[in-house]
């Protein structure tokens, strides 16, 4: 069927296919997006948008022709013809940007399903080797993220004194930074331990609220109470920890999610200590060391900031510095798991998530090793919570929905469950991607829902899911080359 | 209880049931393995072998019975024990029916994590290990050089850093041994080894069990299907049919047992 030849009938089939498609877009959008109703003084008003409605028609029609004429074989042509669209949906006006943004998205699913459908057409390779292949490139990236490793760190550093580092650059590298200790953190628990954690945010509510407290309270200072919120959040991993640990898979994921929702409703409803709703405001910044603020007027007996290097006084050192902050506790969240990963509890984690009846035979804990996972990811949430909560300056419940839960575990899950590097590269796509696009409104996570959905279609296990052993008995290149054929072999 | 000579009783089993609801899957069967010895427990399908395997290495509960383990002059009761603290004090190893590896790990990984105690202790609970005291390194290289002992032994040392789930099925059962054994159990329970091995193979799986009984001399319990593997290296034979013992004895003996010709075989015509 493939070729330039297709019979005509064929074209007229996929015309009528296409036509009734069209019909049900018609009966659909022509009450949802045709009429909407208005409010005036004399009443409700219906408001007609039909030009909304043919071109979503018009739409649907072009996106199940193009559908159809790639099963038909005409993959090439209908890729050119989605292009034309996207290009068109970029340069040519609309009359609504939703309307450009759905042509932009479907001219854009169309042309990725004729590249798709022409790659698999010209290869004959089966699913399988193609995701052996992709896990060879996984591979090989992480050969070169030892390189890359540094580079990146390197770049981390010296980021706040980049020309275009303004305080927005900074702001976002600290969210990013956030999100990237938090991934590590939950790393730790569903990456090595195959824990599905649903309720990480929990640990970062403790964490950020037991800051909070102490400080507005107690009046401590934030490198007192940055151990005292890990040791917080670590111990309510360990309370947690007792009653949970006993489920497994599913039911072990839905207790923790209930969990989280509890520590929430708690913060929510115990207003005599968290403050209900309002939240905590005023939160007292970190200070340098405890040896200086970041104040232009520092209170008596204090010595600020720009004095004590002689600097003028801006408002962005105090930025800069919450982003080396963050960025030293990600690097020891890193630093931290790429150790234990060599050592006892690290690989008992890991035989954890691959078969824990037979960890139990070997004489191993289950119970134990669960909870230490959970109380050492519990602790770096902590610690990332009290770094929320001095970055903020205000925290209320609203911070800690279960959204955030689903944000860290997609950064986990994307970045290959495990993997320190694919962390990093998931977390700039999940988070760093809709800070970028935040013009698309509300699309961005119309858009992050399709990267979702693109990532799992084509990295099921992640985007870097390959796993180098801890420990080798023969030197690193010649197990490479038995794993490839192994590999060649089946 | 002493016999006098090294075989005395490694392991007892006293009136053991296991009922499930209704179903009574293993009804008070009694018979001791000894140390030193290969004892092999066979019958027909559903006769209660694994079920019996997973009462004693604490999968299970026991309904009814005790069960003893001694060795090096202390004894535990192993019924209420739990799994973990079966392998690693009363040293039970086990491997299962269908092979439970460590998939996505190295096979060197998996013989490092069966010796997971004896490092965690080493490493101070990963205190000393988290800053690379030598001391934890020390412990690490002999894990390393245990692994690459009972490598050679089941003939795996060259694919060391494959991927586990990557090895053919014959040498993960036998892997699964080598792991087992890495715990350095008094005991070692063995689920149908022989499974879906071909004749050269169980002839090496033969090899290994004897050798493992002569040089480290422990007790091998076994459940086994392959009458060639059973009838050669086992020293007594513990005969189960729908729960009950119906018979005991050295191979040749049970070999010739009328009860055991009838439960394989069924009935005879007149008999």
């Amino acid at each position: 069927m493939a070729g330039a030849g297709t019979p005509p009938s064929d074209f007229k089939a996929a015309l009528g296919e296409a036509a009734a498609a069209g019909g049900i877009a018609l009966l659909l959008t022509l009450p949802l997006v045709g009429m909407r109703t208005l409010e005036t003084s004399g009443g409700l008003v219906i408001h007609p948008h039909f030009a909304d409605v043919a071109l979503t028609v018009l739409l649907v029609f072009l996106g199940r022709l193009g559908l159809v004429l790639i099963e038909a074989g005409r993959g090439g042509a209908v890729l050119a013809a989605a292009a034309a669209m996207v290009a068109a949906g970029w340069l040519l006006p609309f009359p609504t940007e939703a309307l450009r943004g759905i042509a932009l998205a479907g001219g854009l699913v169309v042309a990725l399903r004729a590249g798709l459908a022409l790659r698999s057409r010209h290869s004959t390779l089966t699913q399988a080797e193609r995701d052996r292949r992709m896990d060879r490139v996984g591979a090989r990236l992480q050969d070169a993220s030892r390189l890359i490793g540094p580079v990146a760190v390197l770049f981390a550093l010296v980021l706040p004194f980049m020309p275009f580092a303004n305080r927005g650059v900074i702001d976002l590298g600290c969210l990013l930074l956030t999100y990237i200790m938090l991934g590590w953190g939950l790393n730790i628990v569903v990456g090595l331990a195959g824990l599905l954690d649903l309720g990480y945010v929990a640990f970062y509510a403790v964490g950020a609220y037991a800051y909070a407290l102490m400080a507005t309270t107690f009046g401590l200072g934030f490198w007192v109470c940055l151990p005292l919120a890990g040791i917080f959040a670590s111990l309510y991993g360990l309370m947690l920890g007792f009653p949970v640990l006993r489920l497994r898979g599913d039911y072990f994921a839905i207790v923790t999610l209930a969990f989280a929702e509890i520590v929430r409703i708690v913060l929510l409803n115990w207003t005599a200590v968290t403050n209900g709703p309002v939240g905590i405001a005023a939160i007292p910044r970190p200070s340098f060391f405890g040896i200086a603020d970041f104040t232009n007027s520092p209170a008596e007996g204090h010595l600020a900031f720009h004095q004590l290097f002689g600097l003028t006084f801006a408002p962005v050192h105090r930025i800069i510095f919450l982003y080396y902050v963050i960025l030293a506790l990600a690097l020891v969240v890193n630093f931290f798991t790429l150790r234990i990963r060599r050592l006892p509890l690290g690989r008992a984690w890991e035989a954890l998530r691959e078969d824990d009846i037979a960890c139990t035979a070997l004489g191993i804990n289950r119970t134990n090793i669960k909870l230490a996972a959970f109380a050492i990811a519990g602790m770096f949430g902590g610690f990332a919570g009290a770094f929320f909560a001095t970055r903020q300056g205000f925290i209320s419940p609203e911070s800690f929905t279960f959204i955030e839960s689903a944000i860290i575990l997609a950064v986990v899950v994307l970045g290959g469950m495990g993997s320190q590097v694919g962390v990093v590269i998931a977390a700039l796509l999940v988070v760093g991607l809709p800070e970028a696009f935040r013009d698309l409104a509300q699309y961005r996570m119309l858009a992050f829902g399709v990267g979702m959905v693109l990532i799992m279609l084509w990295r099921p296990r992640g985007l870097l899911a390959h796993r180098d052993p801890t420990i080798l008995l023969h030197l690193r290149k010649s197990a490479r080359q038995q794993q490839a054929e192994s590999e060649a072999r089946g | 209880m002493s016999e006098g000579n090294a075989a005395s009783p490694l392991l007892t089993v006293e009136h053991l049931t296991q009922r499930f609801g209704g179903l009574v899957a293993v009804s008070d069967v009694s018979f001791s393995a000894r140390d030193r010895e290969i004892t092999a427990i066979i019958g027909p399908n559903g006769a209660g072998k694994t079920t019996l395997f997973n009462c004693l290495t604490g999968f299970y509960t026991p309904t009814v019975g005790r069960l003893t383990a001694s060795h090096s002059g202390r004894t535990w009761l192993l019924e209420r024990m739990e799994a973990h603290e079966i392998a690693r004090q009363a040293r039970v190893a086990r491997t299962f029916q269908n092979v439970r590896l460590f998939g996505g790990m190295s096979v060197l990984e998996n013989l490092i994590v069966a010796q997971h105690n004896k490092l965690m202790a080493a490493s101070c609970f990963t205190l000393a290990g988290l800053f690379g005291l030598p001391s934890y390194r020390k412990a690490e290289a002999a894990a390393v050089e245990r692994a690459r002992y009972w490598l050679e032994r089941v003939g795996l040392v060259d694919v060391a850093d494959w991927q586990a789930g990557n090895l053919p099925y014959g040498a993960q059962r036998r892997l699964e041994i080598a792991r087992a054994m890495c715990t350095e159990p008094r005991l070692l329970c063995l689920d149908e080894p022989a499974a879906g091995l071909n004749p050269r193979e169980s002839a090496d799986l033969s090899e290994l069990l004897l050798f493992i009984r002569d040089h480290h001399a422990i007790g091998v319990l076994l459940i086994e299907h392959d009458m060639s593997v059973v009838m050669q290296i086992s020293d007594h034979v513990v005969v189960l049919d729908y729960g009950r013992k119906i018979s005991e004895g050295p191979s040749a003996q049970v070999r010739n047992d009328p009860a055991v010709i009838r439960a394989y075989l069924g009935e005879e015509e007149g008999a």
